[in-house]
């Protein structure tokens, strides 16, 4: 791998900057460059939060992600407002349990994951980031599985301890759902509303 | 045992204050350097430190300014429109000599501007932003590493020469997270801080005071500030030259533009074309002579700043030729993207007919 | 033959530039004598306003700092965070302390920094030419009120230690003069009371002093001490406004 460009936006609440880190932390751990930046100042408090991933082999020049080589989308406006930053032949995981309009962007591999409904199912809503997540990482395995859930354990306060093992969880079902969905079949009919096909 | 962390800009100077004996914290919260003030309350009284959130930034530094007096290490951060409010302390702390570390995570001005990353303030910290004939070190670091490692550099050069050293970084660097370590290093031979009022125990009482009123006294203490300059250009200039031996083109860039303009320097030597990178570490004392020797024989200079243009006038000073200088600057909080600075690259080497391999 | 009268050590054998009949000189040598008696001459550290008494530290006989005008009480917070050990006092004119330091006043109180603050108001600008002071009174001809200090205009003057007193962080706070021996001991006891809780850890203590400017009232200095007494109590009534070490 070279080098992976990563904008991850939703709205305040969502997790976004955790999963950020989380990936950056990852990365760190298994001796990659990194670095993260995120949003600030007003647009973390209730409107768009997004923050900038970038995992490298070498060393990285700038953190400010323009082109990002994958997006991951967890609401409706985080769409319309990266949906045409993403190179060609980027990835978009988009969290299709709030993205109901169909993305635009005909050149990209888009996935489709309904986050929000996994993590309910899980019985924990707040941890539909993790979902999107694993299946971020089915697509670009830009760190083990592995590390990230030793990266949960380290960044994640004592006090919040109990919730390793349904974020851990959350990541698998992610992962699970995409390559599960893979087939070409299940795939197009699962594109369709997305206005594939 | 130094452990690489993960942790951003501003957090990773706090910690760094902090592994060069800084117990003494004193801020008043600003975006974008938040995590500061936020990480010092936690963080200081673990290591008997004395956190303070002042009341404004005047009283930041005039906390600062007392306890600098007293021999202790000292900081406070801030950003634009705050270190604006610590111009006069500023000029005290110089006109008074005391060792002292100001940091300006910059944001867009002017006025409340908004709090988008930006190089807007390099002359307030490279000219001096308060009254009088004094000068700062001016550090300008462009990764969270380099961060942290500057504030070990400005607490030494602060004690060093007596005299309050600026790190100034655009709003990117102080949110960006990126590993981090932090190893301490040795001071070597600083000067004992034996004018500081530590109460006059066994020696005359000191004073610390910038009032001077004799004949031709005024004049000597700035004659003798101005010899502490002189010294500080002699010893303390900083930069970075990379593959600027032969360059047609050379970027000018610092902090995190000097990142962007990195990342083409690859690109273009794949496709043949010799870019090189200056980066001046030091705004103040500045690089004019390496810039000047870096800059011989290539056609033209590109500075690249997020600014309407500031560092590019310390530029034309080193090269006193203005028609070899291009400005790229972006103000207003907005970031440089790389396809900007290609596109004004592109241009030159159209202009210029510049030949790649 | 007894000794009954000395300068005390901790003030400099040195003329001072103050006017004839100013207060400055007394409030000087009142904390110098305090300093002495208390023993600390050798841990305190004085912080010299910007104002009349800008020289202090040509005059004390022990460390002193200089300070941006009104800044005083941040410098105080900053030494006496820095350094618990040391004791810290802050010396401020009215213009210094309550107009262009207000804020910092203000909040070293309501913090309750363990320092000492002594408050010379005079009511008028000695330094820059004898303009108005948020302390001067109502009516009071100044530079800047030459019709006399107007409430309607100017605003009426601020009662500091008033002011001060409210808050929980502050531990001790007296008005005072000096225009008698017995306003004297008075003020020189307040002084030395601020200090002894200051180095017993209990506190902010606040002193502020009725102190006359003969030079820009344009008066006698005995006709200035009078005008203290009849006119100038009246807005700011002497005596202890709070302490709270007397509950016990």
């Amino acid at each position: 791998m070279a080098e992976e460009r990563i904008i991850i936006a939703g709205f305040g609440g969502q997790g976004i900057m955790f999963m950020g880190k989380l990936l950056c932390y990852a990365g760190m751990m298994e001796d990659r460059h990194v670095t993260y930046m995120p949003s600030y100042g007003a647009e973390v408090r209730g409107g768009t939060a997004y923050c900038n991933v970038i995992i490298s082999s070498e060393e990285i020049p700038s953190p400010v992600v323009s082109d990002p080589t994958a997006a991951i989308i967890m609401n409706m406006p985080s769409l319309a407002k990266f949906e045409a930053a993403v190179v060609k032949k980027g990835l978009m995981v988009v969290n299709s349990s709030l993205v109901t309009r169909a993305a635009k962007r005909k050149d990209i591999e888009l996935i489709p994951v309904p986050a929000t409904s996994i993590a309910d199912r899980l019985g924990n809503t707040r941890v539909a980031n993790m979902v999107a997540l694993g299946g971020f990482l089915a697509k670009r395995a830009v760190v083990d599985i592995a590390t990230v859930t030793a990266a949960i354990q380290e960044i994640l306060p004592a006090s919040r301890s109990h919730l390793i093992e349904v974020n851990r969880q959350a990541i698998a079902e992610g992962k699970i759902y995409v390559e599960a969905h893979s087939s070409a079949a299940i795939w197009s009919k699962l594109t369709r509303g997305f206005g594939f096909a | 045992m130094s452990r690489k962390g993960l942790m951003c800009g501003n957090e990773a100077m706090a910690e760094a204050a902090i592994t060069a004996g800084c117990r003494c914290y004193f801020g008043y919260p600003i975006t974008p350097q938040n995590e500061v003030t936020a990480y010092m309350s936690r963080r200081m009284p673990e290591v008997g430190g004395q956190f303070v959130q002042s009341e404004s930034e005047v009283a930041a530094i005039n906390m600062v300014f007392g306890a600098a007096a007293i021999g202790a290490r000292a900081f406070t951060s801030s950003s634009s429109p705050g270190i604006s409010l610590m111009q006069e302390g500023i000029s005290y702390l110089a006109g008074n000599e005391l060792p002292s570390v100001i940091v300006n995570i910059m944001r867009g001005g002017p006025g409340l501007g908004n709090i988008g990353p930006s190089q807007a303030d390099y002359f307030q910290a490279t000219r001096g932003g308060g009254h009088g004939d004094y000068r700062t070190i001016v550090l300008a670091p462009a990764s969270v590493q380099e961060l942290a490692d500057q504030m070990f550099l400005a607490f030494d050069l602060a004690d060093k020469y007596r005299n309050p050293v600026m790190v100034i970084a655009d709003g990117v660097l102080g949110q960006i997270v990126e590993p981090v370590e932090f190893s301490p290093k040795e001071t070597a031979n600083l000067p004992k801080k034996d004018w500081a009022l530590t109460g006059c125990s066994g020696r005359a009482p000191n004073k610390i005071r910038s009032l001077v009123l004799g004949d031709n006294e005024l004049l000597e203490h700035n004659r003798k500030l101005q010899a502490k300059y002189r010294a500080m250009e002699e010893s303390e200039i900083r930069y970075e030259s990379l593959e600027t031996d032969g360059a047609d083109i050379i970027l000018v860039a610092y902090g995190s533009p000097s990142r962007t303009c990195r990342s083409l320097l690859k690109k273009y030597r794949q496709e043949g074309y010799r870019i090189g990178l200056f980066r001046p570490i030091t705004l103040w004392p500045f690089p004019y002579k390496a810039l000047a020797e870096a800059a011989h024989g290539s056609r033209m200079v590109l500075v690249v700043e997020m600014s309407a243009g500031q560092l590019v006038e310390d530029v034309r000073l080193a090269l006193l030729n203005d028609s070899i200088i291009r400005l790229l600057g972006k103000p207003g909080g907005e970031v440089i993207q790389s396809h900007e600075v290609q596109s004004e690259i592109e241009k030159i080497i159209e202009e210029f007919k510049i030949k790649g391999r | 033959m007894t000794k009954v009268f000395t300068r005390p050590y901790s003030l400099k054998d040195v003329e001072t530039h103050y006017c004839g009949g100013c207060g400055h000189g007394i409030v000087h040598r009142l904390i110098a004598d305090a300093v002495d008696e208390l023993g600390i001459r050798e841990r305190v550290v004085g912080i010299a306003p910007v104002g009349c008494a800008v020289l202090a530290y040509d005059y004390f006989n022990f460390d002193v700092c200089e300070a941006a005008h009104g800044r005083a009480p941040a410098v105080a917070t900053g030494m006496k965070r820095a350094r618990p050990d040391l004791i810290i006092f802050a010396y401020q004119g009215d213009g210094d302390l309550a107009a262009i330091g207000m804020a910092e006043i203000i909040h070293a109180a309501n913090r309750g920094e363990n320092i000492s603050v002594f408050f010379v108001n005079n009511a008028v600008y000695g330094m820059t030419g004898g303009q108005m002071a948020p302390t001067t009174m109502i009516g009071q001809k100044t530079e800047t009120t030459p019709r006399g200090r107007l409430m309607e205009q100017e605003g009426s003057p601020i009662r500091v230690s008033e002011l001060l007193a409210q808050f929980d962080g502050v531990k001790f706070v007296e008005r005072c003069t000096i225009t008698k021996p017995k306003n004297v001991n008075r003020t020189k006891a307040a002084i030395t009371h601020a200090l002894r809780m200051q180095i017993e850890g209990k506190g902010f203590g606040f002193v502020e002093i009725l102190s006359p400017c003969p030079t820009y009232w344009g008066l006698q200095p005995r006709v200035a001490m009078k005008m203290i007494e009849e006119r100038m109590i009246e807005v700011f009534p002497l005596g202890q406004l709070k302490d709270i070490e007397e509950k016990k």
